[in-house]
């Protein structure tokens, strides 16, 4: 069946090889991670027949037991769950008048590859953004005038409202079973929770999760100095938790090995322990591994069906009435590039949509803190999403006149389980090695307390993706290229969110600590360790202004929807994960209740 | 502009404790080089003995218990270049190579495997110009000062075929690795990096203590000894840790290190991952 397909790009003949083509299908999804697996429940649950083309391969809870997930070699340093690179990955440059060089490994931050997407090791942070982060612009300039907003910087409002999108953040919250604690229900504001946060119709579905001692001094200092200290919204479950689907999921014993794995206990929701079951249970969802998508097909203004290599090499060809794009922002972005879909942006003269309003956030500020006798946190012990936050420096939550910046950033302690192997914490002024490095780290391993901040960052003009001229993947299509530094913003925002890292660092008391802010410029070589990757297929109120409307759908090919976080226009001090699976739903409902009923354009163009 | 980084050091409060040591009965704690009982599969005899000679300066045996070169280390270096990662299979390996900036990350064209037999020639080639000896032969303050000037913080070695400082990195990456590895991977003799720092290894169920402001001195349990069924487990196959025999005592290190010179006071890498 089919022609080989030769992996070997040196050897691809001249004329293009004939695909085969299989038989139609209803639905086909574009990477099975968390948008996908939610999109595939909801469609398939209709009784859509639903196929999920997934480029890595399979992966299974059974794969993920005792005692062989306890390796950090394996899962954090080998990364084994995240994105081969001998295959495909981008190229990088900070500016237009440099030669962008490919990431040949991992190192800011790893995406992930096969089954359940990043979504299977994630660390489970599970937020909202606020009322304000939907209207970032408006807002900025209603209370402080146009100056506020950096010259050359490209932010928007996004076309959905905070209100709009509540009752979907409480749908993913309550399938997920979210440990946490509500700050504001119905406009109430509650003692214990997060008094910024938007109003929420009803509490988390699961308690907060256990406190550690390290959170413990965060807090009190926090509240010594006026905050609000709040526990981490959580995807770990604090109790055996059974959600609106009937799924099960176990409690969390706080084991530490948590990110960038799975979870042998089911204490994690990730789409093998939520989404995916429910979603396979239909009898209408078919997942099919290694099938690397290298092209959306068109015809006029349709998406027609979607080209794949096949894990024996084999191209084929899929037809399907709807196609959803869920492979993440990568390849989001890309596959719309490659297949021709909608008008690249170019940052010269600013017009295209595709690729424009790329931004990420990094640790700021990220604070060690070295304590002495008296002082223990077993920084193994723990969970992904274990930690205590303060908002009381995000958003516009403070007077930003005259600071010269907009934006913050929340601020938290945390216990995520940090073994060895990646937390070797040494004060500074100790030598990288020898014997005074061992003495330090067999000292400070024990003792020493992590805060990390995540914060806004807009977009400008400058910050986006489009093909590379110069590297190819293996399937011979041209690599991502991302053109990325901080702004301006970003830059005066470090200096005052170091600042308050500062001011509380103090109030903890511990003997030694240090606070860093961004670095010069973003490093590719660096590990940050954040994979918060927004835009290049951003939402807006008109095809000129973005490539999808508010319900995801492709405004140039209404069959065509583009779900994930490529479709923020700025990137929030929030974790995004939360919001995808709020816009996930959304979308759902949309083509559920609108697209399906009579297909086409939902939004006048 | 430089990094933007504010650093504030609060004067340190130590107080020592006892110094009783993590390891307190045997008295010497060095191996002799070339003593290990496996087989190296991508060194050469030279290589190894430069590659031992190495981690035992990085992480020396001292007072506080044994090194990188007793935990095996050399031998896990050895093996992760002879597998995958030696071979870079799943990095991005294709050129075009050419001028990059400092912010590109990786770009030589060299697999990890490549990269070291390329350092440890031109380093001991180095030591034999400057020095009239190789890398192995020198005494352990030559070789410190060679490590440094390599590692680019204290001096400026300029290697041969390959820039200095990333070599460097990677083997003090790999070693330090190799100690804090599951010994399954062939470092971690004895679980030494997991004792040294308090480390239990495979978790036992923490929901009963984390928040507790008190040590967790137990025997650290790794995937072997769970395999061969010789640690305790619970019915969902849970780690029971049993008590540790001595229990650790540490000592706070001098507040300020006789030699920061060769401090590495970058922003350090993540530990988390979100
Ligand atoms: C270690 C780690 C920790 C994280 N922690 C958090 C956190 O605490 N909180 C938070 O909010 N977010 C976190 N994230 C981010 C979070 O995982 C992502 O936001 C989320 O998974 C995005 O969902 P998605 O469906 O858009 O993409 P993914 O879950 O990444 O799924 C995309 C899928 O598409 C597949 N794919 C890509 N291209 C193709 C193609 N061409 N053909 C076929 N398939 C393709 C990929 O293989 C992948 O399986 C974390 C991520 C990582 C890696």
């Amino acid at each position: 069946m089919g022609k080989v397909f030769s992996l070997n790009i040196h050897e691809l003949p001249e004329e293009k090889i004939m695909a085969t083509t299989l038989k139609p299908v209803d639905v086909v999804i574009i990477g099975v991670g968390w948008a996908g697996s939610i999109l595939a429940k909801e469609l398939a649950q209709t009784g859509l027949k639903v196929v999920g083309l997934e480029r890595g391969g399979n992966r299974r809870q059974e794969d993920f037991t005792l005692p062989g997930i306890h390796d950090q070699l394996k899962y954090d340093r080998r990364l084994e769950l995240f994105e081969n690179l001998s295959r495909t990955t981008l190229t990088f440059r900070n500016t237009t008048r440099e030669v962008a060089r490919p990431m040949r490994r991992h190192g800011p931050f790893p995406w992930g590859e096969g089954v359940g997407g990043a979504g299977l090791h994630w660390a489970g942070w599970t937020w909202r953004m606020t009322p304000w982060d939907f209207q970032i612009k408006s807002q900025t300039i209603a209370r402080y005038g146009e100056k506020m907003i950096p010259e050359d910087s490209t932010i928007q409002d996004w076309p959905i409202t905070y209100d709009e999108l509540e009752p979907y953040y409480d749908k993913f919250e309550y399938t997920l079973g979210i440990s946490g604690k509500a700050g504001n229900l119905k406009g109430e504001i509650q003692p214990g929770g997060n008094p910024f946060e938007g109003p929420r119709a009803r509490e988390y579905p699961n308690p907060p999760l256990k406190r550690s001692y390290g959170e413990t001094l965060f807090a009190n200092a926090a509240r010594e100095l006026g905050y609000h200290p709040f526990p981490m919204p959580a995807a770990q479950m604090s109790q055996p938790y059974k959600n609106p689907d009937g799924v099960t999921l176990g409690a969390c014993v706080y084991c530490g090995y948590c990110m960038n794995t799975g979870c042998e206990v089911m204490a994690k929701a990730v789409p093998q322990t939520t989404t995916l079951p429910v979603a396979l249970k239909t009898g209408n969802f078919e997942i099919r591994t290694h099938a690397a998508v290298t092209r959306i097909n068109t015809s006029g203004n349709r998406a027609i069906s979607v080209t794949y290599i096949d894990g024996q090499g084999r191209e084929l060809e899929q037809p399907a009435d709807l196609i959803l794009l869920t492979a993440f922002t990568w390849s989001n972005t890309h596959l719309l590039l490659v297949s021709g879909i909608g008008k690249p942006y170019n940052p010269a003269t600013g017009t295209g949509v595709v690729g424009k309003n790329y931004s990420w956030h990094n640790a700021l500020p990220y604070i060690p803190l070295y304590y002495d006798e008296g002082h223990i946190f077993n920084p193994f012990m723990g969970a992904g999403a274990l930690g205590t936050v303060i908002a009381d420096f995000q958003g516009d939550n403070f007077d930003h006149t005259g600071l010269g910046f907009i934006g913050g950033n929340i601020l938290a302690a945390i216990a995520m389980g940090h073994g060895p192997l990646t937390f070797q914490p040494t004060p500074p002024g100790t030598p990288s090695w020898g014997s005074e490095w061992k003495k330090a780290l067999a000292y400070y391993y024990t003792r020493t307390v992590q805060i990390i901040g995540l914060h806004d960052h807009l977009s400008y003009r400058g910050n986006y993706m489009d093909l590379d001229p110069n590297y190819r993947d293996i399937y011979g299509n041209p690599l991502l290229r991302l053109t990325y530094d901080y702004g301006p913003n970003e830059r005066r925002m470090s200096e005052y969110l170091v600042s308050v890292g500062d001011k509380i660092a103090k109030a903890m008391k511990p003997s030694k600590y240090a606070v860093y802010g961004l670095d010069a410029h973003f490093n590719a070589g660096a590990g940050y360790g954040i994979i918060h990757q927004v835009g290049g297929a951003i939402t807006g109120t008109t095809p000129a202004n973005s490539v999808v409307n508010k319900y995801l759908q492709s405004w140039d090919v209404p069959n065509l929807f583009v779900i994930g976080a490529s479709s923020f226009p700025q990137i929030s001090s929030f974790n995004p994960t939360g919001t995808v699976g709020a816009l996930a739903y959304f979308a759902a409902d949309a083509i559920k209740n609108k697209y399906l009923k009579n297909p086409g354009p939902l939004v006048p163009s | 502009m430089d990094r933007r980084k504010f650093l504030t050091i609060l004067g340190s409060t130590v107080a020592a404790l006892s110094s009783a040591h993590l390891f307190s009965a045997t008295p010497s704690y060095g191996r002799k080089l070339g003593t290990l009982k496996k087989a190296y599969t991508f060194f050469t005899q030279a290589e190894s003995e430069f590659i031992e000679a190495a981690v035992a300066r990085l992480i020396p045996a001292d007072e506080l218990g044994p090194g990188a070169l007793e935990a095996d280390v050399p031998y896990f270096i050895d093996q992760q270049l002879s597998g995958e990662y030696g071979a870079g299979a799943r990095f991005y390996n294709q050129g075009p190579f050419g001028a990059t900036t400092p912010y590109q990350g990786y770009q030589l064209a060299l697999t990890p495997r490549q990269l070291y037999r390329a350092g440890i020639a031109a380093t001991d080639q180095y030591c034999e110009e400057t020095y009239g000896k190789r890398f192995a032969q020198l005494d352990p303050a030559k070789q410190d000062e060679v490590l440094k000037g390599l590692q680019g913080i204290a001096g400026d070695i300029n290697l041969k075929d390959v820039p200095g400082a990333t070599f460097f990195n990677h083997l003090l990456s790999d070693t330090k690795d190799g100690f804090f590895s599951d010994p399954a991977y062939g470092g971690n003799k004895d679980m030494i990096g997991w004792k040294l720092v308090g480390f239990p290894g495979v978790p036992a169920m923490y929901m009963g203590l984390i928040g507790r402001n008190e040590p967790y001195h137990v025997e650290p349990v790794d995937l072997r000894s769970l395999q061969e069924a010789k640690a305790p487990v619970d019915e969902h196959g849970h780690v029971i840790h049993r008590r540790a025999a001595i229990p650790r005592q540490t000592t706070a290190p001098t507040s300020r290190p006789t030699d920061s010179s060769y401090s590495d006071d970058s922003r350090p890498e993540p530990s988390f991952a979100v």
